[in-house]
């Protein structure tokens, strides 16, 4: 098992060096740095502008543009200047990682808990009330923009707060500054509630579709049955042999889905008015902040891969034909 | 599965001598493929009604909205009113009247998803059947570019990219939404296409001296066309809610022109202010098209592939 993580991990790493460079390319083609400044009334002078393209590195060659920015950051943990005011990026990154990774983990292990109790509950009931009542939550909940869903919510949170007088569901930012101990810890939570929902409901719909699909299959397959006949109870079979089995393809699923995740999460945390990687994003992309936006891909790109490592590695324990290949 | 192509149906059918009427016990009326799909497509009575509420929004879009007696550029003399018969949808601060509006958003939003899902579709399916049909080095490297397009947000990528070609309009908002999401159709093409390159017929299309191109578009494309529809469909839901995200976060659809998104995203603080309709109304469009278009997908994937329906146990 750890020769197996271990060689994986391995094969990352290329696909991550790859990787950044892809989204280099994209960034430079995207992405135009000196365009505010240019266009500042009065125009500042040919020196400044000069000046600003030095220390942003944008007068040299692509190949070894990507490769300052590449040595820069890998040997001296340096993510490059900003052309935001003020903004250093590590720093910008790391507060805005934080915000984000709870957002994200929360909303994913909700999703994911719901995913798997909706499409179970789906498929050994198939054709029946429930399975259609939830079927049609989900096509609803995969038809619906992220955004919408959390502007109704957010309002009728508020409508909700004002008629009880009781706000500890927040519906706007990540806390409230200046508090300390268990009342900074309770007042976070408050605020994490609707954006996890909102994220975890985006995610929700097509899983549980996967779900109940792969349950399905599972559910017609002769070892299913082998095993009822054998004696063993129905909640044994389901659990053991039915849920661990279908499982492999939600597992697959996830891992796939993180990229849209990390994308869901920008239009929750703008709608939720949070601090976090959407927000650091967007004014990245305004501003033409090429470093700013090449950071944000790149820990997105981390991350990506990082969940397709671990869905790798639960293959292996959901599936011991994989473990002792 | 459709595992006979039409040029060996047609073989079949002369060899059988051309005879007088013959008394049968059973009479067996002989169904095209196409009416085997289309008689199962009919039973999934969600996706037939999904067809005709589609079909109704299409029309109401682009015949309506030239149809409607206020353009979408109209000033009326009503500030802020809500749904009367003058004003189906009411009007917003500026006196837009918001059918009108919510008329030509819908006519954007399709455009702007039927664009993607052609151009994600061909450009997919292509890839996809060529890695799957060569295999081997060319394979390898096509999925791995594919692997690594998926490991970029789409969002994030399509939000840079789409600022940086704001000005250009609508159609170079398709054109990049439908970039970053060709991958996901090509590997569904190479998957069905690795399975179906083995069977016996492109063998026998093989050993009669076809050449690769006319296998590929001729033996195996038209038979993995069943996934493909289903995925052009999903497709579309998918342009559209992305189209309608990017145009919330402000990078997408510009005024003076309009889509659903940019409708919602300019009536973000209106439910506040209580003016319900001019945030409702673009929404409801939105969700009735995706979910239409949704269940019009499953109902064609059961159609193609009734395997996946039956179930023992």
């Amino acid at each position: 098992m750890l020769a197996f993580a271990v060689r994986r991990l391995l094969v990352s790493i290329p696909v991550f060096i790859v990787s950044t460079f892809l989204v280099f390319l994209l960034v430079t083609w995207g992405a135009d740095p000196l365009a505010q400044l240019e266009a500042k009334n009065p125009p500042p002078s040919q020196a400044v502008i000069n000046a600003l393209a030095d220390q942003l590195y944008i007068n040299h060659p692509l190949p070894e543009r990507y490769w300052h920015w590449f040595s820069q950051l890998f040997f001296h943990g340096n993510w490059g200047p900003s052309v935001q005011s003020g903004t250093d990026v590590g720093q910008l990154l790391g507060s805005s990682l934080e915000l984000t990774a709870r957002l994200v983990i929360l909303a994913m292990i909700l999703a994911v808990i719901l995913a798997i109790i909706a499409g179970v509950v789906s498929a050994t009931r198939q054709y029946s009330k429930t399975d259609y009542t939830i079927t049609l939550i989900g096509f609803l909940f995969l038809s619906l923009p992220v955004f919408w869903f959390a502007i109704l919510l957010k309002q009728l949170v508020v409508n909700m707060n004002n008629s009880l007088n009781w706000y500890w569901i927040a519906t706007y930012g990540a806390n409230t500054p200046g508090l300390t101990g268990w009342s900074a810890f309770s007042d976070a939570l408050g605020h994490l509630i609707l954006p996890t929902i909102v994220l975890a409901m985006s995610s929700y719909a097509s899983w549980s579709r996967f779900q109940r699909a792969s349950m399905l299959d599972v559910l017609g397959s002769d070892y299913m049955r082998l095993a009822r006949a054998k004696g063993l109870s129905r909640t044994k079979v389901m659990i053991r042999h039915g849920l661990r089995t279908a499982l492999i393809p939600l597992t697959t699923q996830v891992a796939l889905d993180t990229a849209a995740i990390l994308g869901g999460a920008v239009l929750t945390e703008s709608v939720f008015g949070w601090q976090g990687m959407g927000t650091m994003l967007v004014n990245g992309i305004n501003a033409g902040d090429f470093n700013t936006i090449l950071a944000w891909l790149t820990v997105s790109a981390i991350i990506v891969i990082l969940f397709n490592l671990i869905a790798d590695l639960l293959y292996g324990v959901l599936d011991p034909r994989i473990r002792h290949a | 599965m459709h595992d006979l192509p039409t040029e060996d149906r047609q073989t079949t059918g002369n060899i059988t001598p051309p005879a007088g009427p013959v008394e049968r016990e059973f009479t067996v009326q002989a169904r095209t493929q196409f009416q085997l799909i289309l008689r199962r497509f009919l039973q999934h009575k969600l996706a037939v009604i999904s067809v005709f509420v589609l079909v109704a929004i299409v029309l109401l879009a682009f015949v309506g909205g030239a149809l409607w007696h206020y353009k979408y550029t109209d000033i009326t003399p009503d500030n802020s009113v809500p749904p009367s018969a003058e004003h189906p949808f009411g009007t917003d601060n500026l006196g837009y009247d918001e059918f009108a509006r919510v008329l030509r958003g819908t006519q954007r939003s399709l455009e702007i998803a039927f664009t993607v899902a052609v151009v994600a579709t061909v450009i997919g399916t292509v890839w996809g059947a060529i890695a799957g049909y060569y295999r081997g080095v060319a394979d390898s490297i096509m999925m791995r570019i594919v692997d690594l397009v998926l490991t970029i947000p789409i969002l994030a990528a399509g939000a840079l990219l789409a600022h940086h070609f704001q000005s250009s309009g609508w159609w170079a908002l398709a054109l990049v939404i439908a970039l970053l999401s060709w991958p996901g159709v090509s590997r569904i093409v190479r998957g069905q296409t690795l399975s179906l390159r083995e069977k016996e017929y492109v063998e026998a299309a093989r050993a009669l001296g076809a050449k690769d191109s006319r296998i590929i578009f001729r033996h195996i494309l038209p038979n993995i066309m069943g996934q493909v529809i289903v995925v052009v469909t999903i497709l579309v839901a998918v342009a559209i809610l992305l189209e309608s995200a990017l145009s919330y976060l402000g990078f997408g659809v510009q005024a003076p022109d309009t889509s659903l998104g940019t409708l919602i995203a300019a009536a973000q603080t209106s439910l506040q202010g209580g003016q319900w309709w001019l945030f409702y109304f673009p929404g409801i469009f939105i969700i009735l098209i995706c979910l239409t278009v949704n269940f019009i997908g499953d109902g064609l994937r059961d159609a193609f592939d009734p395997s996946q329906q039956r179930v023992r146990a």
